[in-house]
């Protein structure tokens, strides 16, 4: 059995690694398309998470997935909008 | 080449994307030494960009509820196709689909000899044949597959079933049991009424398609993928082509600077240009 203050520190340990786990594998996969490489948006997005894995204040945590999230979505925007730019290039003469 | 494949979607497996990748070392297509075809070994493929475009729109349409089911088809080799990768394109490319929105899917099986001659007249074929399998209503490919830029699984599929066809769809309506197909074509754009079925194929301005992102990707395992042969569906994959020679295009002379309009109109004399 755990002593109770280690107790409540594993507990925060767990929550943060949760929360921070919950997001990374996303955009982990979103990351391999990356146009400097899957390696450097990987050791960016291991830094980023690593840099604020000490934070305990839940709403801070919020924001912070908050953030996640709309990198997540400018990605999905990046890729969408390379693609649909090589095939106009490619095919339509304007 | 391996060509797109549609049945209410459209997907290609194996179209190499080279393009699309700006890393350090962005991959060229070589061509084989002995001329015989593109080196695709070890090049990241993926989805056609124009099949995305059909997957895209079927998905919306169910969204809609105007269609009940989107079935996604691709045809390739059951087992991994290159020695430097352990999964199975075909699949991954179906499973993609199957993350965009689609229902079920369906490997057509192709491997060895005849998915390197696979083309769109042996595609189409496939399609026409699970198309009437399956009952479908709309069969929705994308236009052409930037590998070989073909543009004709589309029409041969139609001409096969004996179906209309909407082709270069910009903009795709149901109304009843027919399609409003806006057309992209040169010089403008021509707005068709064609009864179902038919088949219809996407061109780039049809529609934005969805990410599959991982969460999706992972939901689409539970989905079914089908595995049919070519044989059971009475299809002979025979070609009728025979690549002679592949080669890369010339190389892009440098070009000249000029100092003055009569330079220049002095050099395109003396090249015959004028």
């Amino acid at each position: 059995t755990m002593a109770n203050p280690l107790r409540a520190e594993v507990v925060r340990l767990y929550k943060n690694v949760c929360f921070s786990s919950r997001a990374a594998p996303q955009l982990l996969y979103l990351g391999r398309e990356y146009p400097k490489g899957a390696d450097y948006f990987r050791d960016r997005l291991r830094a980023a998470f690593t840099k604020n894995k000490c934070v305990q204040d839940p709403e801070k945590i919020k924001e912070m997935i908050a953030r996640g999230e709309f990198v997540a979505r400018e990605l999905e925007a990046l890729y969408y909008l390379r693609k649909y730019r090589a095939m106009k290039k490619r095919y339509y003469e304007e | 080449m391996p060509q797109k494949l549609g049945y209410l979607d459209c997907l290609s497996s194996g179209t190499p994307v080279v393009t699309l990748s700006c890393g350090p070392l962005p991959p060229q297509i070589r061509v084989k030494p002995d001329n015989t075809a593109v080196v695709t070994d070890g090049v990241k493929h993926s989805m056609n960009p124009f099949c995305e475009i059909a997957v895209e729109e079927a998905v919306k349409l169910k969204e809609k509820k105007l269609i009940k089911e989107v079935v996604a088809v691709s045809c390739g080799p059951q087992q991994a196709q290159f020695f430097d990768s352990d999964f199975c394109l075909t699949q991954e490319t179906i499973r993609t689909a199957l993350a965009m929105g689609a229902d079920r899917g369906i490997h057509v099986e192709v491997s060895g000899k005849d998915y390197e001659t696979l083309g769109p007249l042996q595609v189409s074929k496939i399609m026409a044949a699970l198309a009437k399998k399956e009952d479908a209503q709309l069969v929705i490919l994308g236009k052409q597959a930037i590998d070989d830029d073909c543009n004709q699984t589309g029409q041969m599929t139609a001409a096969l079933l004996d179906w209309p066809q909407g082709t270069f769809a910009s903009e795709v309506t149901l109304e009843g049991d027919k399609v409003k197909v806006v057309r992209e074509i040169d010089g403008g754009l021509e707005t068709i009424k064609i009864n179902t079925p038919a088949v219809v194929t996407a061109d780039l301005r049809l529609n934005t398609p969805r990410y599959a992102t991982l969460p999706n990707i992972m939901k689409a395992k539970k989905k079914k993928i089908a595995n049919v042969k070519p044989a059971d569906l009475g299809v002979d994959l025979t070609s009728r082509l025979e690549v002679l020679r592949v080669d890369e295009p010339p190389q892009r002379q440098a070009g000249m600077k000029v100092e003055t309009v009569e330079d220049l109109v002095c050099k395109l004399k003396e090249t015959g240009r004028v």
